[in-house]
């Protein structure tokens, strides 16, 4: 069990803001942290990593990690850190990053054979994509056995196909290791397809705490099938009006009446739901797994 | 004057001083330069405007001070008189402790804008990965710095070479222990000895074109090396 009971002051994007968290991590949770940029998510896993001060206290399977203003440097809380930006050493090889972290032979093959970068392993990071240096990353992260995995958007930088493979190999990992895993994410479907809960911060406090479900799915009324998306245009076309509206990566048409076309504008952010119709799915590609 | 007849001595004493500067100040300046590029604390600036100071004062200012501060008069040059014996000033080893203090921030300056450049992510992953700072000094953010190490190292060395208004404040001109080439090529001139004065800064000009065209050439290949695009 994973105890954290922080509070610190923060000059954030919009002015003095006071992060002031508390919450438990069960062991091999997988555990996601989504807000807006600002809320506090990077700086609790700073926190938590020991890059950054705070009060209050953190307490990991019975090893005080901070408590009484007395901090375990960071050198000595055995995390695995996942940055955004890899931060791979460049001036080693890809085996070379890993075994640094600790010098085991076989953790570091059977890590690079689980992520499918054996190959790779005499490469330097400056010669690999993004997703490669990403896994890599991740690899290196899990060397010392770390009692959590701190991910901070370790996603964000990468295209959406390279993105489903790394998402694939963060649930493979998860799985072998069993390792309490953090991570932040704005990206909805990774959440639902990687965490088994979501911590929702707003301006440093903890507003939504529940599983994917609970707090990804904004359905509320008696609807059946709901998305949210952007009115991008209205176009007039004989008596009807067609409303363009973009849901995620998906631009659809929805056929107004006058009346309703004079409720909405371009810019409005709409639901578009059905309840007469059970909506159906047919496979139109597959991205195999697991 | 031919070739035969040229003295080579200050050029040696030149390169030996230059040498003798650079591997002093490389162990100096790199404790200097790693703890300013990762400090916050509040008097940072004052300890830059000091490390950098050499750069604007005249060298006759700088080497004033160095001979006021190292002389028997001073308690410094008396202090190292009387416990060791040496004489610090109008000698080699005064020259060495003067060039020291005069190349100190070319030495700094490149480490420090070296390590600053680098992601802190990368220095963070290393101390998460339980490696101390003077291990992730050697191992992570040294060997990053390669091109920023380098032309430290060479712009110290060819600094301390192309040095002279201090060493002959310090040093004055005694052959065979301060009389260097930028100041035998003065004297040169000053008595009017064109041939030799013309054949010992062509020296001068063609040496210190070889050492910064390799520096260049060497910054090319390691980003090659490295996989970087050349562009």
């Amino acid at each position: 069990m994973i105890e954290i009971a922080v509070h610190k002051k923060l000059i954030g994007s919009s002015g003095p803001m006071k992060l002031d968290l508390a919450l438990k991590l069960a062991e091999k949770s997988f555990v996601a942290l989504a807000g807006e940029s600002g809320s506090g998510k990077t700086t609790l896993l700073r926190i938590l990593a020991g890059l950054e001060k705070a009060e209050g206290k953190i307490n990991v399977s019975g090893k005080a990690w901070l408590e009484r203003g007395k901090s375990l440097p960071p050198q000595e809380r055995e995390i695995g850190y996942v940055f955004q930006d890899y931060a791979l050493f460049d001036n080693m090889t890809v085996e070379k990053n890993l075994l640094f972290v600790r010098k085991d032979r076989a953790l570091a093959k059977h890590l690079l054979e689980l992520t499918e970068l054996s190959k790779m392993k005499g490469r330097y990071p400056a010669t690999l994509s993004g997703g490669q240096k990403q896994r890599v990353a991740l690899c290196r992260a899990l060397m010392n056995h770390p009692k959590i995995l701190l991910m901070d958007e370790p996603l964000s930088a990468l295209d959406p196909s390279m993105r489903t493979r790394l998402q694939q190999d963060i649930l493979k990992l998860h799985k072998e290791f069993g390792t309490t895993t953090l991570m932040v994410s704005h990206d909805p479907s990774e959440i639902y397809r990687l965490a088994d809960r979501v911590i929702l911060l707003d301006h440093g406090t903890i507003k939504q705490d529940g599983s994917p479900k609970e707090v990804l799915l904004k359905v509320k009324g008696s609807q059946k099938f709901s998305l949210t998306g952007e009115l991008l245009e209205i176009i007039k076309a004989d008596v009807i009006h067609i409303a363009i509206i973009a849901i995620g990566q998906q631009i659809v048409e929805v056929v107004l009446d006058e009346e309703e076309s004079r409720l909405f504008k371009a810019g409005d952010t709409v639901q578009v739901s059905t309840k007469a119709f059970a909506p159906t799915i047919s496979l139109t590609g597959s991205t195999s797994h697991l | 004057m031919g070739w035969s007849s040229l003295d080579f001595g200050p050029f040696i004493l030149s390169f030996k001083l230059a040498g003798i500067t650079t591997a002093i100040l490389f162990i100096v300046a790199l404790p200097v330069a790693w703890w300013l590029s990762q400090t916050k604390a509040r008097h940072k600036p004052v300890v830059e405007a000091i490390v950098s100071l050499p750069i604007v004062l005249p060298p006759s200012v700088l080497g004033f001070y160095i001979l006021f501060a190292l002389s028997q008069n001073s308690p410094v040059g008396a202090f190292f008189e009387e416990q060791f014996g040496i004489k610090l000033v109008f000698n080699f080893t005064g020259l060495v402790v003067a060039s020291c203090f005069y190349s100190f921030p070319f030495m700094v300056q490149p480490l420090q804008s070296g390590f600053e450049n680098l992601n802190p992510h990368m220095l963070e992953a290393s101390y998460l990965a339980g490696k101390s700072r003077l291990k992730t000094l050697l191992n992570v953010a040294l060997p990053n710095i390669k091109p920023a190490l380098l032309s430290g190292l060479i712009i110290t060395f060819a600094h301390t070479v192309g040095e002279f208004g201090v060493v002959l404040m310090v040093g004055g001109s005694i052959p065979g222990e301060t009389k260097v080439a930028s100041v035998a090529i003065y004297e040169m001139v000053e008595v009017m000895d064109y041939g030799s004065a013309h054949i010992y800064s062509a020296i001068m000009l063609l040496l210190s074109f070889s050492v910064l065209l390799g520096v260049y050439i060497f910054n090319r290949q390691y980003k090659k090396h490295l996989g970087w695009r050349d562009d």
